[in-house]
């Protein structure tokens, strides 16, 4: 465990402060940095600078555009589209959060185990694998959050169960790779344990595949979630929600209140792109191409 | 006037860490039907010479001074569709790995056909097709095998059907990088023997790129030992063998075992190879030098001790 | 899911050969003929299909994991490619120490100090500095050496070297060697060396077996190989290598062909398709490996006079010396 904790740690650090350095991919994965740190910034510090409350509802402000009091309108209810900006990341991210951290927890040690020890095993992990990744992501998502029901660990469920598959097939391209390397091969011939192998010499060798996979699928966590909660199987009504927000936006988008959808909408569209650019940019980074 | 006459060439890579001189200051004066050897070891600008001599170097390589004269004519100044119609024709290259410098879909006929007929136009099929037969008979490839594909022949019969493509059109240089590498050590010889029996046989010159000194003294006319993208000594193989110069290729030469010897001393060369984007001062052999001296830490330049034999190194002058 | 006609490859078919304490025995061949395959079979690190493994009197063909561990202590492997070797997230000090995390309890302090004397017996010194360094941050030389550090640090008895060399640039190769050779000496070890050069060969080994697509073609003493040679394998192959010389002696020998496929291999004696001396008996019938004289094994049919080039007489398998 400690060489895991070094080896990210260890790379993570000297990674990030040589960013600026590394040409236009590091550039990339600043911006993206940039763009999720101050949404989630924004979220976490709601409570403090959003203007109003953002469930307040009043009658006489409903569906106003972008005025004085109400720099982007109001929606239906009458409530602050800005407050609901501040406060309406909070579900999506805690969705992505719960549904990555359940892919690593599930996805990694399935992809080491199985494309380490292969045979049948593995066939038969891959196969399933395979079919679930087969699915539409979406669909599959909103069929397992239907079954499951509302709630913020639902959702990261059936988000989680969906996204399962990148992870290990990424491990699994990586694992075979490195299997057959010399280095593995000599760990073996030292007598190391498969438990050992598979920690110190396969793993922290994956650990850069993993983080791509993972950013890549932060970014997708946040879309599908708003797709669920447009669908209708997201969370509560009563919490502040982005993706709740497209559903009602939506409805008086006839009418010509373009603001209630459109902020949201961004916003959504901004988290996701930035977690895309950092795994772009880092999958640049970790692959360079080959100098002569 | 020699057929080969390189004046100074230096080719840099400008990689984002810094440029590296992958070739310094190198010439070469070679004439029709010479066999030139140009030895290094890993770094020393070996392979970047020999891409250089058909303007193929790999980007971000540029040539930034010096000539590349055939038969007179500079052919750095050449525009592209110029230098199309010498390669091939004038100047060969083949390459090292014969497994993937063949196109696997079309037939080793078809490779020899299409090259004939693009420098030779008005060549009729038929006609190319019994060249290519003939060609095949001196690689010593049985003539049926003409619409065989790739993947069809072994590592050592690639290699040679490569060379036979290098020299069909008969060109008047031919420069094979590490040509025997991949090979098992029957097979090099044999298809060195093929290399010197096709010199014989159409009188071109020969440029073989190799890190093997052995086969250098066995096989060249004159060698040119380079070392982290220098020239630092160029002379015939005799002298190379009997009183070789520059320290690192006296290091080589006591370096390298030898087969037909008994209870070999074998001293290695101390040190490591260097760093191309941290060159030492001045010598660039000087941290692994026994001579060294003051002066090493300056450019060193090339010292001419007979009108055949060039070493770069303080030890003779300057 | 669906059966598929395999075919089979016997990379190495039925070697039979003895390694002495504290020689270098020398597998020699050019690539694809086994050898790896031979040097990875004897550590258990590709199960054999058939056969006996004998480690110091004890049978370890069939020896359960937790023993196979046991002995891994002993019997260690260098690999070809040193940027392939080493973990490249694993500092020079972690690697070279894992073997004593494995198979020893030791506290930090007593392994730190442990490693530290063995980089300073492979040569890189100071220690301390290496110790910190990843491999990306060594030549391939220096790589190597942490690869022997690696190896020796639990003082095995017995290591596998396959083509420890042949990526290293000539002018260096002689230190990896001489280092080899060194170790040797002051810690007592059996080395089984495989390569493909057989100036290095020549170099380093006590006794050599050459192996031809699976089998061994011929086993003897160094200086008997190299003076007197008996397979036309060995002989031809010994003419072939380039000598550093320019007034070049021996012609090379015109040898048929190339190696043929390891899925096809030829009836009879593997090597009858190259052969100069060929006959009909060679093309039905393989030869043994057959000790012809003490110590020197060659398995061939005939008696050869390779500087005239012709057959002299067939062996007589009966008489053993």
């Amino acid at each position: 465990m400690k060489r895991i904790r070094q080896s990210i740690l260890g790379q993570l650090v000297p990674g990030l402060s040589s960013l600026p350095r590394r040409g236009s991919a590091g550039w990339i994965t600043i911006i993206g940095f940039v763009i999720v740190v101050t949404i989630v910034l924004m979220t976490l510090l709601a409570p403090w600078i959003s203007p109003r409350d953002p469930s307040r509802t009043d009658d006489r402000v409903i569906a106003i555009p972008p005025s004085q009091g109400f720099p982007l309108g109001t929606n239906h209810l009458g409530q602050d589209v800005l407050s609901r900006l501040f406060w309406g990341g909070s579900i999506m991210l805690q969705v992505a959060v719960v549904s990555v951290l359940l892919c690593l927890a599930v996805g990694v040690p399935i992809g080491l185990l199985s494309s380490y020890a292969g045979g049948i095993p593995d066939k038969v992990t891959s196969l399933l694998m395979d079919s679930i990744y087969a699915f539409p992501g979406l669909v599959l998502a909103i069929a397992i959050a239907a079954t499951l029901g509302r709630g913020v660990v639902n959702m990261a469920l059936s988000i989680a169960v969906v996204y399962i598959p990148s992870y290990f097939r990424v491990i699994r391209s990586q694992v075979l790779t490195i299997k057959e390397l010399s280095y593995t091969e000599a760990a073996e011939s030292m007598g190391a344990k498969r438990r050992t192998v598979i920690s110190s010499y396969i793993l922290p060798n994956v650990v850069p595949s993993i983080v791509v996979v993972a950013t890549v699928n932060f970014a997708d966590a946040i879309l599908t979630a708003a797709g669920l909660t447009f669908v209708g199987l997201g969370v509560s009504y009563d919490i502040p929600d982005w993706g709740y927000d497209l559903v009602n936006g939506r409805a008086l988008l006839p009418s010509g209140a373009w603001w209630v959808i459109t902020f949201p909408g961004l916003m959504i569209v901004l988290l996701a792109l930035g977690f895309t650019l950092i795994g772009e940019g880092l999958s640049e980074l970790l692959n360079p191409r080959l100098e002569q | 006037m020699p057929l080969l006459d390189v004046a100074s060439l230096t080719v840099v890579y400008r990689a984002k860490r810094g440029n590296v001189k992958a070739v310094d200051d190198v010439s070469i004066s070679l004439n029709k039907g010479e066999i030139l050897g140009i030895v290094g070891e890993s770094g020393s600008g070996k392979s970047t010479l020999g891409l250089s001599l058909i303007r193929q170097i790999p980007p971000p390589g540029v040539v930034v001074s010096g000539a590349i004269r055939l038969d007179g004519r500079n052919i750095l100044n050449l525009k592209e569709h110029e230098m199309l119609l010498l390669r091939g024709r004038k100047i060969a290259f083949v390459f090292q790995d014969p497994m993937t410098s063949l196109n696997p879909v079309k037939s080793i006929g078809a490779h020899f056909v299409e090259l004939l007929r693009t420098h030779e136009p008005n060549l009729k099929e038929a006609d190319a097709i019994q060249r290519a037969k003939e060609i095949l008979k001196v690689l010593g490839i049985s003539a049926e095998r003409l619409s065989d594909y790739p993947h069809q022949f072994s590592g050592g019969m690639r290699q040679r059907i490569m060379i036979g493509l290098g020299v069909a059109l008969n060109p008047d240089l031919v420069i094979a990088d590490e040509p025997t590498t991949a090979l098992d050590v029957i097979v090099q010889a044999k298809t060195l023997d093929l290399l010197k029996r096709l010199r014989d046989a159409y009188g071109m010159a020969l440029v073989l790129i190799t890190h093997d000194l052995s086969i250098a003294l066995e096989r060249c006319d004159k060698i040119m030992v380079m070392y982290a993208g220098q020239l630092v000594e160029y002379t015939r193989s005799k002298d190379i063998q009997d009183t070789p110069r520059h320290p690192y290729t006296q290091g080589l030469m006591r370096s390298i075992p030898n087969i037909e010897l008994t209870d070999q001393r074998l001293v290695a060369i101390p040190g490591n190879p260097p760093d191309l984007l941290n060159l030492p001062m001045g010598c660039r052999f000087n941290p692994r030098c026994s001579y060294t001296m003051i002066h090493c830490l300056d450019n060193t330049p090339l010292i001419s001790i007979d009108e055949q034999h060039f070493v770069r190194c303080f030890l003779y002058g300057g | 899911m669906f059966s598929r006609k395999t075919e089979y490859v016997k990379a190495v078919d039925y070697i039979d050969f003895t390694v002495m304490k504290g020689e270098i025995f020398t597998l020699a061949g050019e690539s694809g003929c086994g050898k790896t395959t031979a040097g990875k079979l004897i550590l258990r690190l590709i199960e054999p299909t058939a056969g006996k493994i004998v480690f110091d009197g004890i049978d370890i063909t069939a020896s359960r994991p937790e023993e196979l561990r046991q002995l891994r202590r002993k019997m260690q492997m260098i690999f070809q490619d040193p940027y392939a070797s080493l973990n490249p997230r694993m500092k020079i000090g972690d690697a070279v120490g894992h073997p004593l995390e494995i198979h020893e309890s030791t506290s930090e302090t007593e392994k730190r100090e442990r490693v530290l004397n063995t980089l300073a017996k492979v040569g890189l010194t100071p220690p301390a500095q290496f110790f910190n360094l990843y491999p990306h941050q060594l030549s391939g030389g220096q790589r190597q050496r942490v690869a022997l550090a690696r190896s020796v640090i639990l003082e095995p008895e017995f290591i596998v070297a396959d083509e420890p060399v042949s990526m290293i640039d000539v002018s260096l190769r002689t230190t990896i060697i001489d280092l080899m050779l060194d170790l040797r000496s002051d810690l007592g070890l059996t080395y089984l060396f495989i390569t493909h050069d057989l100036a290095v060969a020549k170099y380093i080994s006590d006794r050599i077996a050459l192996m031809y697509l699976g089998k061994i073609v011929e086993m003897c003493d160094k200086n008997e190989f190299f003076s007197s040679p008996a397979h036309p394998y060995a002989q031809a192959s010994l003419s072939a290598v380039p000598v550093p010389s320019v007034e070049r002696k021996r012609k090379p020998v015109e040898l048929k062909g190339e190696v043929p496929s390891a899925i096809s291999i030829p009836s009879g004696c593997r090597f009858h398709t190259r052969c100069s001396y060929t006959t009909e008996r060679c093309r039905h019938e393989a030869p043994p490996l057959f000790e012809r004289r003490r110590g020197h094994w060659t398995a061939c049919h005939y008696e050869i006079d390779f500087q005239q080039g012709i057959r002299l007489h067939d062996i007589d398998y009966g008489n053993k010396p």
